[in-house]
């Protein structure tokens, strides 16, 4: 037999369970510390190229936000020149102008703070109200369970838009960008509380909650080891995926007249603006899309690496 | 608090040799003799054993239409080391037993004693030490592991609840020590569940039950999701461990052979009670409740010169639902012996001549499975 | 009884005598991303009317996968059929076209699964699902189709079959929920059953009543049956001749009381002295180390050597029989009895030639 052969057979046995223990009776101890779930995400996420593509995006749109100048080619996106209005890209201004005349690269540019922070705390606020209700009301069940879910009931009565609307129109939170973000998130929370509450109810009545119930676990325990590890995932890529649905409907609400309003600058605001003049002025709605989109994908995309990331059985 | 942690400690000795326990000085000492006890101890008594699920109806406003009774009335001795078999088949109510047993569900009435004292009105530490002392392994490997964990990290999960049975340093070679001693490789702790097989991740699924240092097992079906090569592997590994660390098991299945291969005593079950109870050889070679009898008349044979030696009693009709239960004696509506009194008065599990209780009016024993010759 | 028809099948015409069923060396792969597995790895056997044969195997030992291949139930993608005949009543089914297949399988092999449940349809009738195997292959009318039902429903032996002609699956319990399904399976008198783990989920109370079901409906129809099973004892009970299967290969082959009885393959041998028996309380059990192979990476030479216990390696092993690099025939050992195992005579305690 070749050494080869030896080194398999071996391997084969190992795998097999076979020939550990008795044997050696002496353990080593392999390496100082031990592997927990995050780690290993994070090793794998390291590994992913769809992670980097995303992030690469994701930190290059999150830069453009803090410091628009860089990005801006020097031009002030408050610089107007009705002279210049509706221009067509070239070498000098990339984006063209749009109806006022203003640099179109720098209004794109800086509309990335505006957009990204609405998409991001309205993320944020879904993916807290939707974790701790949904998780609240799956774990306890019973009359807590009922009272949240014809709450969340309630709540999904009412339209998206519509009930933004309302709160924006009533005007107690202001109109500013934390106000359009607050009145999104809180109507855009339900799919997140009932995805969680879903999965939290399938994995409690799991053996291995009831092992570790048995074991002497406290309800604190077993929801954050084992409950919510096995029951974010699907939240983590709805909300990702949210993201981009967050800053479409600013624009919507823009539209509408309740949301951002002029002078801020919002690629929602942009599109809206652009969608009247798409026969003459195409590249006014094509530049803010194109780089809602590629926003949007690199949050999709980094939504999906962290799913796989989080869930071993997808190792090979 | 401190008298059961000893008994732990004892139990595991051996497990840790060098490593420190909570009361070290003892442990050199003959087993038997101090903290241990003798063998044959009575660990678990478990007395007229009742659960009720309620039945309802509505979402919002719920009421209740009736009452499913999963277990109705079973009593059950579990002594130190030794193995207690409960059979029936699916639907009778044994794996409600087996959580009611490790304090999962509440029982509606009946009490289990630990060691004593009621399961029931424990509280606080007593509950938590009961949940130290007697563990759980489940039948479906896949389900019982919580696959976002590795095994290292399953393994010492215990340790983080009850931080007093293992020092936190050292904690990962303890887990290494306990992935040898069950049959895996002391390298896999930071592998997840899903990288091994069914039968390893039953291994995987005793360390975490050891890693506690036990009295008691409870071990619902734990075999019968297993290959049949590994199935063996498994039920030696586990007479192993009870003659180690001196275990007591409750051994819960549905596979008649089984049961009787790792068993000391049996106990038969059938919509919610038991119906009969024994020594293994009481139970199999002369079983005297009809319910026992057509069970075992069912078991096909796996040798063929005892190929159509035994009669063979085929049992008319379904088991009734456990939400709506016969009068009477449970098994009378399939029952070929039932007369009136049967209807009216349920048979208590009593020895009535035969040498171990059975719950028939009319038990009388009967030899339906062959006695191999060979 | 029949002979165990171990030559190659004959393709000709089909005088009497000729098997009902011959699968000859049968491979199927499945191809996946990760690479493929190889679940069945040249199979052949063969099936005369009123025969019952057993394949025996643990999970992943290919069992089922072959039976799917006959039924023409694969998924393809990502399954295979990547070499060997399956002849029906002496024609080739896999050189047919799609529809002749159908015709061909439809009414000549039928087949009934582990999980009753899921294979009826919660919506419709129990009545109404069998009917409609006369609905569609006979073109009856539904009133016709449903006296049928009621009748094919008596023989499996449902209570109150006129009755119950029009519950739901839901409403029946397990054991009668696989009558259904062999009641459906047998509304076109088959001539070959194969029952995939008929009785696994099932308790062994009725286990025992399904299986004598079938032992009796073969009886009336003569048809054959192919029982896929792990469970030895239903194999002893039920079975004329067995198949043991590892690692999508037949290691053992023969008729039931020779194979139980002085096994020729150390696997076979293995799980003999794996289950713990009722008649006796018995010693130490005698497991098979290790675990079944992943059919992605099986074992050079014989799969079973890594976990044999006869295993001959290096140079202890005779010329040509290395366990770990040779891959033992299936060859015949003694007469009626083949084995795939180069020190098969050691097994069986006989003398080697």
């Amino acid at each position: 037999m070749t050494d080869q052969q030896q080194v398999d057979l071996r391997k084969d046995e190992v795998e097999a369970g076979t020939t550990t223990g008795l044997a050696s009776p002496s353990v080593d101890v392999t390496n100082e510390r031990q592997n927990s779930l995050w780690s290993d995400a994070w090793g794998e996420l390291k590994r992913n190229p769809l992670f980097w593509i995303g992030a690469v995006f994701g930190l290059l749109f999150l830069l453009m936000a803090i410091v628009p100048q860089l990005f801006a080619r020097g031009a002030d996106p408050r610089a107007c020149s009705l002279s210049n209005s509706n221009q067509k890209p070239s070498a000098e201004h990339w984006f063209g102008f749009d109806q006022q005349g203003c640099d179109y690269l720098a209004n794109v540019v800086y509309g990335a703070r505006n957009s990204l922070i609405i998409g991001l705390l309205a993320v944020a606020v879904v993916l807290v109200l939707g974790v701790v209700v949904g998780a609240v009301s799956g774990f306890y069940g019973g009359w807590v369970d009922s009272l949240l879910s014809r709450l969340t009931d309630i709540f999904y009565a009412i339209p998206f838009i519509l009930g933004a609307i309302v709160v924006l129109r009533s005007g107690i939170l202001g109109r500013g960008v934390v106000a359009v973000a607050i009145a999104l998130a809180a109507f855009g929370w339900m799919t997140a509380m009932r995805l969680v509450r879903s999965q939290v109810i399938a994995v409690k009545s799991s053996d291995y909650v009831a092992a570790a119930r048995a074991m002497g676990a406290s309800n604190g325990r077993i929801l954050l080891r084992h409950i919510l590890p096995n029951a974010v995932a699907p939240v983590l890529v709805y909300t990702t995926i949210t993201i981009g649905v967050l800053i479409a409907a600013e624009a919507t609400l823009t539209f509408l007249g309740v949301g951002l309003q002029r002078p801020a600058i919002s690629w929602g605001l942009q599109i809206e603006n652009g969608q009247s003049l798409l026969r003459t002025a195409p590249h006014l709605v094509l530049f803010p899309s194109i780089v809602l989109t590629v926003t949007v994908m690199a949050f999709v995309m980094m939504g999906d690496a962290l799913r796989d990331a989080l869930d071993p059985r997808q190792r090979a | 608090m401190s008298e059961p942690r000893e008994h732990g400690a004892t139990a595991a000795s051996s497990l840790s040799k060098p490593a420190p326990t909570p009361v070290a000085p003892t442990l050199e000492e003959p087993a038997a003799s101090g903290a241990r006890g003798p063998l044959g101890d009575t660990l678990l008594e478990v007395r007229g054993l009742q659960k009720h699920f309620p039945l309802t109806q509505g979402i919002v406003f719920k009421r209740t239409i009736g009452h499913v009774r999963a277990v109705d009335g079973v009593d059950l001795t579990l002594r130190r080391g030794e193995t207690v078999g409960l059979v029936g088949e699916s639907g009778c109510g044994k794996s409600t037993v087996s959580k009611l047993i490790v304090a999962l569900e509440r029982p509606t009435a009946g009490s289990i004693l630990y060691k004593g004292k009621d399961v029931a009105r424990m509280g606080g530490r007593a509950l938590k030490e009961y949940r130290r002392e007697v563990q759980i392994i489940f039948q479906d490997p896949y389900a019982s592991l919580n696959p976002r964990m590795t095994v290292g990290d399953i393994v010492a999960e215990g340790w983080a609840v009850h931080d007093d049975v293992a020092p936190k340093k050292g904690r990962l070679k303890r887990t290494q020590e306990l992935l040898d001693r069950v049959g895996l490789n002391p390298d896999y702790v930071n592998r997840y569940p899903h990288q091994f097989s069914g039968g390893q991740r039953q291994r995987i699924g005793i360390a975490r039950a050891l890693a506690l240092q036990p009295e008691v097992i409870v071990c619902d079906e734990p075999v019968s999701a297993l290959d049949v090569s590994v199935q063996a592997q498994v039920v030696n590994l586990l007479e192993d461990l009870q003659d180690e660390f001196g275990l007591s098991y409750l051994f819960i299945a549905h596979d008649l052979s089984v049961v009787r291969h790792i068993s000391d005593r049996v106990a038969v079950m059938y919509l919610g009670s038991i119906v009969e109870e024994g020594t293994d050889e009481q139970v199999y070679a002369s079983p005297s409740h009809p319910y026992t009898q057509a069970l075992l008349s069912s078991v096909p044979l796996h040798e063929p010169h005892l190929r159509g030696q035994k009669d063979r009693i085929l049992l008319q009709g379904d088991v009734p639902s456990p939400a709506d239960p016969p009068s009477g004696c449970r098994f009378r509506t399939r029952c070929w012996k039932a007369q009136d009194v049967c209807a009216t008065e349920a048979p208590a599990l009593v020895d009535r001549g035969q040498g171990h209780p059975s719950a028939c009016h009319f038990a009388e024993a009967r030899m339906v499975v062959p006695v191999d010759a060979e | 009884m029949t002979n165990l028809d171990l030559s190659k099948p004959t393709s000709d015409a089909a005088p009497a005598g000729t098997p009902l069923l011959d699968v000859d060396d049968l491979r199927v792969e499945f191809r996946t991303r990760t690479g493929t597995v190889h679940a069945v790895n040249g199979v052949s056997y063969s099936l005369a009317a009123g025969e019952t044969l057993a394949i025996l195997g643990e999970s992943g030992s290919g069992k089922s996968v072959s039976a799917q291949a006959i039924m023409g139930i694969l998924e393809t993608p990502p399954a295979v059929i990547s070499g060997g005949g399956i002849w029906f009543e002496g024609r080739n089914v896999l050189e047919m076209s799609a529809e002749d297949q159908r015709k061909v399988r439809g009414p000549g092999i039928s087949m009934i699964f582990q999980d009753a449940l899921s294979s009826l349809n919660p919506v419709y009738s129990v009545g109404f699902q069998i009917g409609e195997m006369f609905r569609a292959h006979r073109g009856m009318s539904r009133k016709e189709a449903r006296k049928r039902a009621v009748e094919l429903m008596d023989r499996v032996r449902i209570p109150a079959a006129a009755r119950r002609v029009d519950d739901y699956p839901h409403q029946f319990s397990g054991g009668m929920r696989q009558r259904v399904m062999i009641a459906m399976a047998i509304a076109l008198d088959p001539r070959i059953l194969i029952a995939d783990e008929p009785t696994t989920a099932l308790d062994v109370t009725v286990q025992a009543q399904v299986m004598d079901l079938l032992k009796d409906l073969q009886r009336e129809t003569g048809m054959g049956l192919i029982l896929i099973t792990h469970d030895l004892g239903v194999v002893n009970e039920v079975a004329d001749n067995v198949a043991v299967m590892y690692a999508g290969e037949i290691v053992e082959r023969g008729t039931v009381d020779d194979v139980f009885t002085r096994p020729a393959h150390p696997y076979t041998e293995g799980l003999m002295g794996s289950v713990p028996q009722v008649e006796a309380k018995g010693g130490r059990l005698q497991p098979i180390a290790g675990q079944p192979p992943n059919l992605a990476r099986i074992p050079s030479g014989c799969p079973f050597h890594p976990r044999c216990a006869r295993r001959r390696l290096g140079a202890e092993a005779a010329p040509g029989r290395e366990c770990s690099t040779d891959v033992p025939p299936l060859r015949l050992v003694v007469p009626g009895r083949e084995a795939a195992c180069h020190y098969s005579e050691e097994v069986l305690g006989v003398r080697a030639p």
